[in-house]
């Protein structure tokens, strides 16, 4: 039998023996904190990580039917902030408390694999699912465009 | 020298430059000096990095970013060598209560002072290793210069500088000097924030901590009868299950009866909740629904209450009466990481790790749940996900410290996100009844009734003084009226309550604001002309006596943001609103669409005026967030009760705004030289009113409900 594990951040992690949700397998098993529990029943989207290139709720995923996929949490999308996306939200300086901007980044870097040039309305679709209580919003939308540019360069 | 209380900056300065030389054969014979710390606030090291402690909280305001710069610009430091520690509780910091809108208000002076300082001390330093006149010096980025060009950087007269004397005044700089302050900077925490890297309470790990989880009474006030926790043992890795009540340590503790469960992973103990079994004593409240609430306020609202404000003259009435009745609900925080904190109780000290608001509270609370002394409970404060005001009240550090002393080891609680929601202090539900005279299409009396519980109900049915907590903001009304009452008739109603970003201006905001513009109507007259004419009052302090409510500060807001909005895009219509509160001036002009019985807020044009300003794009950013907080509450917020149960247990039944909800904001400072208002809190309260008068402009509709509802 192939050994049960789960590809995060490009390195091969065994599951855990029994059923627990990606996100807290992340948080207390790995130690990896920047994937957020804002509600744990995917309403609020601050545990957004990639699943095989597609953004997804880690509070909703069990790892155990992660096995052979691929996570990619913040800690992974860049060694040093390099990302266009991080650039761009550091740019427009998007943060204000910031416990909801990790998953906001995973869903705008997601969403720009698959919409290059992205109009307002792919931003309102791809980013509605993520509250930010602070009121980023506007922010976001402007970092996301700029990433975007950034990415073309 | 140690006589330098009334010694004037300069004298100062030149009695040390003479002494300099034997000065500094002692430090040489030292060389131990590694800081320059003149204040609790500021450390200047030898490598030239300066460290400013953080004494308020982080929750988005921005503070880790404007403090340092407050330090910053009157030591003339190098932006780039600034880096900042949050401070523990500790009383050498003074207060470190971080609310009201009060961070740069407390600290403009006394972090000026301390940057101050050390720059003196830097100079007198460099003064006297050069033998010349500290005031033919001066200072930038980091190095003290001096004439044919001399220069030192700060590092390398730390040690020199630390062995003289803090002076005990120094002079700080003429507003035109300012470099830093007015310029924006970045966000200190963006680089961590935008990989992951910043730790807010929930990241907290300690050795040896376990994870909790809590059970409370689904009915407020209700009481844990028994439980089963077989299963919930079984569940691997689940440690402990332990009955806790709180509820004789601390008011704040009269909720925390039940059950927790404390395990190795939060994942172990989330699931040994499912399986409890727990029997309540739902006790009192169980009877207590929404709609006898409100019906109950509506009945009580035609009594007369309180009277708190009377100017006389209101029964010479003008000829023209406008009467309406205006309902707000009761609102939850609803921040995104929920309540949570790690405490350790060992046998001689208690360590908290905590998001707090009031980090003095979280000691108290720990030191009843403890039985230690006050001077035995050590409180970091981490990062905030999302304050709001929630955070004043450590119920939660209460809570976690009696689960550690039960468990025998540090834990982390987390409140779900049902727990966040069902147990809160709320904003509260109030019902304020409004009665005006006209007389020439001016404003003759104006009498405001409010009817609710206190936001003290905490305190039970015998709240201290529950007519100062609910009535300040109406008996501050701006408009130039001849005969102003108000009233209140407080009604207990046994949900918990407390402040709400921007507290109880967030009510009678809407009410106001959304009046007046009922009146202007009544008047025949335009809103926003009926206002800047009603606007003519001196300035006066408000009820808190420290507060200054300036009506000709109000009328150049208004103006400003009516002649940024320009007109209504077709189609489209706006409204108003005009306040202050917490020493700034907002008004804002709210652009909707109605269509097909649907609202759209389209657009924002904000006008603010909060005097000074440290760090502009963060006052943009914080003015930008209180709309999008007050949209949320104007469009969305309803907490409500079924059974003594708050009904609402997560974002889908207690939705925020959300991004395809957004509207485009435009934000316009007043340029001023004033002291700094604040600037979290007054951004909210006219938001609500400036959609409810668009809406009126756009249908001929007046809603007097929050949440606004077209149907």
């Amino acid at each position: 039998m192939l050994p049960a594990r789960v590809q995060i951040n490009g390195a091969a992690v065994d599951a855990p023996a029994h059923d627990t949700p990606l996100l807290w397998f992340l948080r207390d098993g790995l130690g990896l904190l920047g994937t957020k529990f804002g509600c744990g029943v995917g309403v609020c989207g601050a545990c957004t990580v990639h699943v095989d290139g597609q953004a997804a709720r880690a509070c909703m995923l069990d790892v155990r039917d992660l096995i052979g996929r691929s996570v990619l949490t913040i800690e992974g999308l860049s060694s040093d902030g390099s990302h266009p996306v991080q650039r761009a939200w550091l740019d427009e300086d998007v943060a204000q408390c910031g416990y909801c901007q990790p998953a906001q980044i995973m869903a705008a870097a997601a969403l720009l694999r698959r919409k290059p040039r992205p109009r307002d309305r792919d931003i309102d679709e791809a980013m509605s699912d993520i509250i930010c209580r602070c009121g980023t919003y506007q922010r976001i939308r402007r970092a996301i465009h700029r990433a975007a540019a950034l990415s073309r360069r | 020298m140690s006589d330098l209380p009334g010694t004037t900056r300069r004298s100062f300065l030149i009695t040390t430059a003479t002494a300099g030389a034997a000065l500094l054969l002692r430090i040489d014979a030292r060389g131990d000096d590694a800081l320059l710390a003149p204040s609790a606030f500021v450390e200047i090291g030898q490598d030239g990095v300066v460290t400013v402690w953080i004494t308020r909280s982080e929750m988005g305001q921005g503070v880790r970013t404007s403090l340092p710069m407050l330090v910053a610009e009157e030591l003339d430091a190098e932006w780039t060598a600034v880096r900042i520690r949050q401070a523990p509780l500790d009383a050498k910091y003074g207060q470190q209560r971080t609310g009201g809108s009060l961070s740069i208000r407390e600290l403009w002076e006394p972090l000026r002072q301390a940057g101050a300082t050390a720059r003196a001390m830097l100079v007198m330093a460099a003064a006297m290793e050069w033998n010349i006149p500290a005031e033919r010096l001066g200072t930038g980025n980091g190095v003290v210069f001096g004439p044919r060009g001399r220069r030192k950087p700060y590092g390398e007269l730390v040690a020199a500088a630390a062995r003289l004397p803090v002076p005990a005044t120094v002079a700080l700089k003429n507003p035109d000097q300012f470099r830093l302050i007015g310029s924006s900077k970045r966000g200190l925490d963006g680089p961590d924030i935008v990989t992951g890297r910043s730790r807010y309470g929930l990241d907290v790990r300690v050795p040896g901590m376990l994870y909790a989880t809590f059970v409370r009474c689904p009915v407020l006030g209700g009481k844990l009868r028994r439980f089963d926790a077989a299963t919930a043992r079984s569940i691997p890795g689940v440690r402990h299950v332990i009955p806790i009540d709180g509820t004789g340590l601390s008011w704040l503790l009269q909720w925390s009866h039940g059950v927790a469960v404390v395990a190795e992973s939060t994942w172990s103990a989330l699931r040994a909740r499912e399986s409890l079994i727990i029997e309540w004593d739902e006790g009192a409240n169980a009877a207590l629904d929404q709609e006898k609430i409100e019906s109950g306020l509506r009945e009580r609202a035609d009594q007369e209450g309180l009277l708190v404000r009377n100017d006389g003259l209101i029964d010479a009435a003008g000829t023209k009466t406008v009467k309406a009745d205006y309902v707000v609900p009761y609102l939850a925080h609803a921040p995104l990481e929920p309540m949570n904190c790690v405490v350790s109780v060992e046998p001689q000290r208690c360590r908290v790790w905590a998001p707090l608001q009031l980090p003095a509270g979280a000691r108290a609370i720990a030191a009843r749940a403890t039985g230690l002394d006050p001077s035995m409970i050590e409180v970091e404060i981490t990062l905030i996900g999302g304050g709001f005001g929630r955070r004043l009240y450590a119920d939660y550090v209460g809570e976690a410290a009696l689960i550690s002393k039960a468990a025998g080891a540090p834990v982390q609680l987390l409140w779900t996100r049902q727990d966040d929601m069902r147990h809160g202090f709320y904003r509260p539900i109030s019902h304020h009844r409004m009665e005006a005279s006209l007389e020439k299409n001016r404003v003759r009396t104006w009498r405001h009734r409010i009817t609710g519980p206190s936001r003290r109900t905490v305190t039970g049915p015998a709240a201290e003084k529950p007519e100062e907590s609910e009535t300040y903001a109406a008996i501050e009304m701006p408009y130039e009226v001849a005969g102003v009452a108000v009233e209140f008739n407080h009604v207990y109603v046994p949900i918990p309550c407390g402040p709400w970003r921007s507290v109880a201006y967030s009510q009678t905001g809407f009410i106001i604001e959304s009046f007046i513009d009922e009146l202007a109507r009544a008047a025949g007259a335009d809103p926003i002309a009926f206002r800047l004419e009603h606007l003519k009052r001196k300035p006066f302090l408000g009820n808190d006596g420290e507060q200054t409510i300036d009506p000709a500060r109000m009328r150049r807001v208004l103006q400003l943001a009516v002649a940024k909005a320009g007109r209504p895009r077709k189609g489209h219509a706006h409204g108003v609103a005009v306040t202050m509160d917490h020493g700034s001036a907002v008004a804002h002009v709210a652009e909707v669409a109605v269509s097909e019985r649907r609202l759209r807020v389209r657009r924002f044009v904000t006008a603010i005026d909060c005097g000074s300003v440290v760090n502009p794009d963060h006052v943009h950013a914080q003015v930008e967030g209180g709309i999008v907080f007050g949209l949320s509450a104007a469009l969305k917020g309803r907490i409500t009760i079924r059974g003594g149960r708050v009904e609402q247990g997560t974002y889908a039944d207690y939705d925020v705004l959300r991004m395809r909800e957004m509207p485009a904001i435009e934000v316009h400072i007043v340029p001023s030289r004033e002291l700094p208002g604040g600037v979290g809190e007054p951004p909210v309260p006219g938001v609500a009113p400036a959609v409810a008068n668009a809406v009126f402009a756009a249908t001929g509709r007046r809603l007097r409900t929050l949440p606004l509802r077209l149907e």
